[in-house]
């Protein structure tokens, strides 16, 4: 039997970069087969061509045999081909029956749609409900809802990028179970992850790249997560070096926090409430999307909404004070968006460094002193490994990893007293996850407070002295990192928690 | 076939050659339109670019032009970085043009000894603070309502007009003016210095001082970078702590506040009394001026010298050619869209590919 999918020498080009480089991938019917990569390996340019988004520059795509030309996405879908996409393209406004009838034929009766949808749904145990509208569904099941979505095309390949990324534990167990049916129906599947536990368990086959070129194709079931690593950044993975210490005492109180929506589909905060002492760091778990955008900007003063005396620094409330109050008083912040947040990309790396710096060294008399700017930027540079032309370079002519470098560097270099930092390493590449990792245990061992808010629950239990779990924006009570079990967050995840129900109800009369 | 491609960065070459490659553009219209009525495009072209640049006469004009353009595009311009589309600069000069005017016909009592120094400087700050007067409602409306600045800036434009119209018929016209909707004529002592022999006056020298400031805000002083910042990314400028209502109460009024200089400027220098109409309309020239001088305050000195280029040859070409008085309009609407097609060359780049 021909392979259900052969790309021989696919070669991309972008202005700035060689995004493939002469990539081959065979995919066998019903094979499991993972993309391995770090970010910027090429990963997506790839599955961007076999879905027909974008034409390749050299090289050809065969499937079962055949050659093709897959001139958009409706060609591929037509080929059987069906894609799971990393950001969801689902309208909050509309009914899940709704959204999928936005990329069928506008004939289809939407009662059969339903039908054909809950049919789908029930084959494979995916909980799918058609007439619920899509904002109220939580972001496991808005996957669902595009798994079911690229299911009804009756696919024989099936693209899914980073799926796992957005779930809890338990979620990704049932998403496994769901893609080992529908390859022992036939069908292929190539998952794109950086994920090596993930690949390990569930995939047949695996090519790496790095650099836009495929660096090996192994069995994934006989490799070990080192041999994978070493593939896909030519280097063995860094290991955290971290020492137990004593935390020191209570720098921000958090109490009774509530936090109503600022828009239709934001998650009000409800009954928040926890103490970060100066020298730990604690973390934040939950899956995006259950409040903590909101108890970033809560925090920092980007919103500042908040009852006054619900925040406290050093005992004194803060809640109703402004960011640039805050960062005077020795907090620093780093949000999860890098571009047009954390960073401004149409201007240079040293006038990004006055976002958070505006204290006399830098502005005096309301004069910036540019040559000061010129050498802190300069020393942040050197000091994080960015790879940047200079301090005048732009700063969205940065790669993400280097970026968030420079903004990591940017609020450490300030010596905070208190850090609050959103997914510090998202898309960030492997050996500048680590440093960014490393710089944040120094801080902590300098005696700096970090609350740590991040999807990646590897992370946080490398980093976090205690761990919270968020949910519905409400918070969990705190664990140390040593009681913290993978299945126990979880299920704290989706908000069950001891005393969980009691406080919600309380709430609920109140 | 040529095809346009993107760049990896934007060139920042192209940003300067893009104006001139505009300009260029608009004079090859011209040549076409010259071509169309029958006229002679060389004779036309010389006009424009040649004849009002070779007396001391035709550059003194064109910087009485310059002066009211420069005034308002250099606030434009500001209010523009800080993504707050102020469009209304017409009226706020002719707000600056009533309350300065009322304040010299205070004061005024017509015995030629009034005036000086001190009178002049006070009736510049009238029509400052009239011209932020009329912005600041702008501000208000946005600030308090979330009404759209655009919109409501332009309508100002029309209220201002009709004020002013209002006026002149009535509680500001000469006595002694046989029923003319004018005021009577300042007397000297009210009157902006002027450079001996010409009309030239001290409007250029506050005008080019305003640029000058503007561009030490942008570059040196951290009040421009929080403006840059909110203009480019209002998530960045939140995160930073930056204050939007700040960056719009500040654009607002001083934008308001130079175009009320500018309409001062106006019936203090050229003009000499308060008229029906005292802008052939600077303030909405002033927008493309913003614009083709890149919104960069020293590129605005250039393109306010174009523009004022523009309005010189339209006079000429009616007089020289018998052109109508539409042809400056057309002139600078052609040169705005030549730019913003040309700007596209500052992403992308053109491919020959067969």
């Amino acid at each position: 039997m021909p392979p259900r999918l052969a790309l021989r020498r696919i070669t991309k080009t972008y202005p700035a970069v060689r995004a493939n480089d002469a990539v081959d991938l065979t995919v066998e019917p019903g094979e499991i087969h993972a993309v391995l990569g770090e970010n910027g390996a090429g990963k997506s340019t790839l599955m961007k061509i076999i879905y027909g988004v974008v034409r390749p520059d050299e090289g050809t795509v065969e499937w079962d045999g055949q050659a093709v030309q897959i001139a958009n996405p409706a060609a591929a879908r037509a080929l059987g081909l069906g894609m799971v996409f990393q950001h969801f393209s689902l309208f909050d406004t509309l009914t899940v029956a709704e959204n999928i009838a936005l990329g069928l034929p506008p004939d289809t009766p939407l009662q059969a749609l339903a039908g054909r949808i809950e049919q789908t749904a029930g084959q494979y145990g995916l909980d799918v409900q058609p007439h619920r509208h899509v904002h109220t569904l939580s972001v496991g099941e808005r996957q669902r809802v595009e798994i079911v979505r690229a299911l009804l095309g009756k696919p024989r390949l099936l693209i899914l990028d980073e799926p796992t990324s957005v779930l809890t534990p338990q979620a990704v167990q049932r998403l496994f179970e769901v893609l080992r049916q529908l390859a022992a129906e036939g069908c292929s599947i190539l998952y794109i992850s950086h994920k090596l536990d993930e690949i390990r368990s569930l995939c047949h086959r695996c090519t790496v790249m790095r650099a836009g070129r495929v660096t090996g194709v192994c069995d994934p079931r006989q490799e070990t997560e080192a041999s994978l690593s070493r593939l896909m950044i030519g280097a063995d993975l860094p290991v955290q070096q971290r020492q137990a210490r004593a935390a020191g005492p209570v720098l921000m109180r958090v109490q009774g926090l509530d936090l109503p929506r600022a828009h239709p589909f934001a998650t009000p905060l409800s009954q928040v409430a926890f103490d970060l002492h100066a020298g730990e760091i604690l973390g934040v778990a939950g899956v995006s999307g259950n409040g903590q955008q909101e108890l970033m900007g809560v925090l920092s003063g980007e919103d500042p909404r908040a009852a006054s005396d619900a925040i406290a620094l050093d005992g004194t409330p803060i809640g109703r004070q402004s960011a640039a109050w805050r960062r005077a008083r020795g907090l620093a912040f780093v949000p999860e968006e890098r571009l047009g947040r954390g960073a401004v990309p149409e201007l240079s790396l040293a006038r990004n460094l006055l976002l958070s710096h505006q204290e006399a060294q830098t502005v005096r008399h309301g004069w910036i002193r540019s040559g000061v700017v010129q050498r802190i930027t300069a020393d942040i540079i050197d000091r994080f490994h960015v790879k940047a032309a200079g301090p005048q370079a732009l700063a969205g002519s940065l790669s993400g990893g280097n970026l968030q470098k420079f903004i990591v560097g940017r609020e450490v270099v300030r010596r905070p007293r208190l850090l609050i930092i959103a997914q510090p390493t998202w898309g960030v590449d492997v050996g500048a996850a680590a440093q960014i990792r490393g710089e944040l245990l120094a801080l902590r061992d300098a005696g700096c407070a970090i609350l740590l808010i991040s999807e990646e629950l590897d992370e946080l239990l490398e980093l976090s002295d205690r761990l919270v779990v968020m949910a519905k924006g409400r918070l969990s009570p705190s664990i140390t990192r040593e009681q913290a079990s993978r299945e126990q967050i979880g299920q704290w995840m989706s908000g069950l928690w001891p005393g969980a129900a009691q406080a919600a109800q309380e709430t609920a009369h109140a | 076939m040529l095809e346009l491609v993107p760049r990896a960065q934007p060139s920042r070459r192209m940003a300067w050659v893009s104006p001139l490659l505009a300009l260029a553009l608009t004079a090859l219209c011209g040549v076409f339109m010259f071509l169309a009525v029958g006229k002679s495009p060389l004779q036309g072209l010389a006009v424009f670019f040649i004849e009002p640049l070779s007396s001391l006469r035709g550059w003194s004009e064109i910087g009485v032009k310059v002066a009211p353009l420069l005034l308002c595009s250099v606030g434009l311009a500001l209010c523009f970085r800080a993504n707050i589309f102020n469009i209304g600069a017409e009226g706020q000069l002719v707000l600056g043009a009533i309350t300065a005017g009322a304040f010299i016909l205070q004061f005024d009592d017509g015995s030629g000894s009034g005036g000086g120094p001190l009178m002049i400087t006070l009736a510049l700050l009238a029509g400052a603070l009239g011209g932020a007067f009329w912005a600041a409602l702008v501000a208000w409306l946005r600030d308090r309502y979330h009404a759209n600045e655009i919109l409501v800036s332009l309508m100002l434009v029309y209220v201002a007009q009709l004020l002013l119209s209002y006026l002149v018929h009535g509680v500001m016209r000469d006595p002694d003016g046989f029923g003319f909707p004018q005021s009577r004529l300042f007397d000297q002592g009210f009157l902006l210095p002027v450079w001996p022999g010409t009309r030239l006056h001290l409007g250029i020298v506050l005008a080019l001082l305003a640029a000058l400031f503007a561009w030490l805000l942008l570059s040196r002083l951290f009040a421009g970078y929080r403006l840059t910042v909110g203009g480019l990314a209002p998530l960045a400028a939140r995160y930073a702590g930056f204050s939007s209502r700040r960056a719009l109460w500040g654009c607002m009024l001083g934008s308001g506040a130079l175009a009320g200089v500018a309409g001062a400027c106006e019936i203090m220098g050229p003009i000499g009394q308060v008229t029906p109409s005292v802008s052939p309309g600077y303030g909405f020239a002033a927008i493309i001026v913003a614009f083709v001088g890149r919104l960069h305050p020293i590129g605005v000195i250039f393109a306010s010298f174009i523009m004022a280029l523009f309005y010189i040859g339209g006079e000429l070409s009616q007089t020289r050619l018998g052109m109508p008085n539409a042809i400056t309009g057309i002139f600078q609407g052609i040169l705005l869209f030549s730019l913003l097609a040309c700007d596209v060359l500052i992403h992308q780049r053109l491919r020959w590919r067969r």
